[in-house]
């Protein structure tokens, strides 16, 4: 632990909330230009993306859990916070809710909220039975509820079935994505620096010897699949109010894929990983699209892959968070100890 | 009435019977040793006891009650902690964060506290904090208490897997062979250790220990395993001289043989 002030600490935080708060006002400002909505589609895709990896840290990184399943909590997540401002709406009143009004908004909040806690029961749902598996058994039926999730969704003729709910109001925006994405790290990060978080890394260390000294570690795993379902499902919420448009395939077993890599490339143990791997995968995509290689996107992605991979095995970042992540009095009382 | 009892205690791996009707008891206060060849059953019965096997046949009763067949979990809440022959550390945590997280009865918030980090969160957790600093002192090791644990020495590994089984308040405690890989003065070392901890927190200590310079200065009572069942029972001294227990460990004289 490098040795810090109060003093320094505190200002970085500051520089970084405030470029945040600037680059995040920017991004909502030259949204509503059409030559400039491309560019902040990806800036909101990027945070979806980041809430995503980093709530799939705590089950896979965090607790060791090897779970495939992730792309169905961000569905569920997506199409109840639709049914709320979009299916609902519309058979009570004829129309969706309104961005405009102050209803609407609140409607959409509270859809946000409603879409985490939903995919947090869907987690319980599927985690408590199959977290007593173990490797490779996890993996096959945390994918498989992934499937069964989306296959539910097609034949969910309410929900749109297979063509999916389409004229969903644009809530997602600069100032909502901007409060849900510092409010879900941070809320994260808390449980990370918590006992749970330490009782989740002993788990994933040695799960009898965490036993053996009273952790209950079936409470603990489902506990952590429960929270990383939960911020799947808010960053669901935000996808489809940006997109518009959702249908199950949008949360297929590539999507999972999208988030395994950009969480296993950053370092799956820590949150400043979720945000260097979501942060770097969401825009080289991109990016090579934009200078028309498109078509190597499919070489280029896996290369770098194995690059990673080969010379720096935890990912970018390893299990190092960075410093504004951690809190205050955490670093005190470790430093007041070291120094 | 025994602090702690094991009643007719079986237990097989496949067809091999590793315990077999194995009787125990031990009474407040009591340090009683655990000894027997290679494969005798020993640590099986200390997996037994903390619910990692499920035993065939049997009853286990602590402080009164049946605690045969629980989850390891609510068996360490009720007062039995344990060390493990092959270290079992948390690795990827540091020294303090491994007793921390034994360290359950000083930090009780919930989920919900976690997540959000209302005031006095971490008043609790610097509390937490202390504490652990403190129990890791009785064990000379709060030095190093922000490094790795893996980064220490074999020996301490050992002493660390004790201090965090002390973190959880237990009031039996079971040593599965906390002497193993250690010279002679961190021997003597570990035995006024295990003594100190006895008397201060009035544990009860079973052991398992290869080692019998410890195993005799250290235990009031000795049992003997072999083959999974009692094969001798008394104090040090008797069993220094029973002539079953140096059949066991260094085989019969052959009568022929003069």
């Amino acid at each position: 632990m490098v040795t810090q002030t109060k003093q320094s600490h505190f200002s970085r935080l500051i520089v970084v909330v405030i470029a945040f708060v600037a680059i995040q006002t920017v991004v909502g400002c030259l949204s509503g230009q059409r030559q400039f909505q491309y560019y902040a589609r990806m800036a909101y895709l990027i945070e979806i993306n980041i809430i995503l990896t980093a709530s799939l840290a705590l089950i896979n990184g965090y607790t060791g859990q090897f779970s495939l399943g992730h792309a169905g909590f961000m569905a569920i997540g997506a199409y109840t916070s639709a049914a709320i401002t979009t299916i609902m709406p519309k058979i009570l009143t004829g129309a969706s809710l309104d961005p405009s009004t102050f209803l609407g908004n609140a409607g959409f909040v509270c859809s946000v909220i409603a879409a985490g806690c939903v995919a947090g029961v869907f987690g319980f749902i599927i985690g408590f039975p199959s977290l007593r598996l173990r490797g490779d058994y996890l993996a096959i039926v945390t994918l498989a509820s992934g499937e069964v999730i989306r296959a539910g969704l097609r034949f969910s003729n309410f929900l749109g079935g297979p063509r999916g709910i389409p004229g969903i109001p644009p809530f997602t925006n600069a100032a909502y994505l901007g409060l849900f994405f510092v409010a879900s790290l941070w809320m994260m990060r808390n449980f990370v620096y918590s006992r749970f978080g330490r009782a989740c890394i002993a788990v994933r260390d040695n799960e009898i010897a965490a036993a053996s000294m009273g952790i209950n570690v079936t409470f603990q795993k489902v506990s952590a699949f429960i929270i990383g379902a939960f911020f799947a499902g808010v960053a669901g919420a935000l996808f489809a109010h940006m997109s518009r448009y959702i249908n199950p395939d949008n949360f297929g077993f590539l999507k999972t894929l999208d988030v395994l890599i950009f969480l296993y490339i950053g370092g799956s143990s820590s949150i400043a990983g979720s945000i260097v791997g979501a942060g770097i995968f969401t825009i080289v995509p991109e990016g090579l699209r934009l200078v028309n290689l498109e078509s190597w996107r499919m070489v280029i992605y896996p290369l770098i892959l194995i690059l990673v991979m080969r010379f720096k095995r935890d990912g970018i970042m390893g299990d190092r968070d960075f410093s504004f992540l951690v809190p205050w009095k955490y670093k005190e009382m470790v430093l007041k100890r070291t120094l | 009435m025994a602090l702690f009892a094991v009643h007719d205690l079986t237990h097989f791996f496949g067809g091999l019977r590793a315990v077999s009707g194995l009787n125990l008891s031990l009474e407040k206060g009591e340090l009683v040793g655990l000894i027997g060849p290679n494969g005798a059953g020993k640590t099986t019965v200390f997996n037994l006891i903390t619910g990692i096997y499920k035993p065939a046949k049997g009853r286990i009763e602590f402080l009164g009650r049946d605690i045969t067949a629980r989850s390891p979990h609510a068996i360490n809440r009720m007062g039995i902690a344990r060390t493990f022959q092959n270290i079992r550390l948390f690795h990827d945590m540091s020294i303090v964060d491994n007793i921390k997280v034994a360290a359950r009865h000083e930090a009780t918030y919930g989920i919900v506290t976690s997540l959000f980090h209302p005031p006095g969160f971490w008043k609790t957790e610097h509390e937490l904090d202390v504490y652990c600093r403190e129990l890791l002192a009785v064990f000379g090791l709060d030095k190093k208490a922000g490094d790795r644990s893996s980064s220490l020495a074999y020996g301490q590994q050992r002493r660390l897997e004790i201090a965090r089984a002390m973190a959880t308040r237990p009031s039996l405690l079971l040593l599965d062979e906390p002497a193993a890989g250690m010279n002679q003065s961190e021997a003597a070392d570990l035995i006024d250790t295990i003594r100190r901890i006895k008397d201060t927190f009035g544990l009860t200590i079973l052991i398992i220990e290869h080692n019998m310079h410890v195993i005799m200065k250290v235990s009031q009572r000795i049992v003997v395993l072999d083959f999974g069942e009692t094969i001798a029972e008394g104090s040090p001294d008797d069993i220094r001289t029973n002539p079953k227990v140096i059949e066991a460990y260094l085989g019969k004289e052959d009568p022929n043989a003069a």
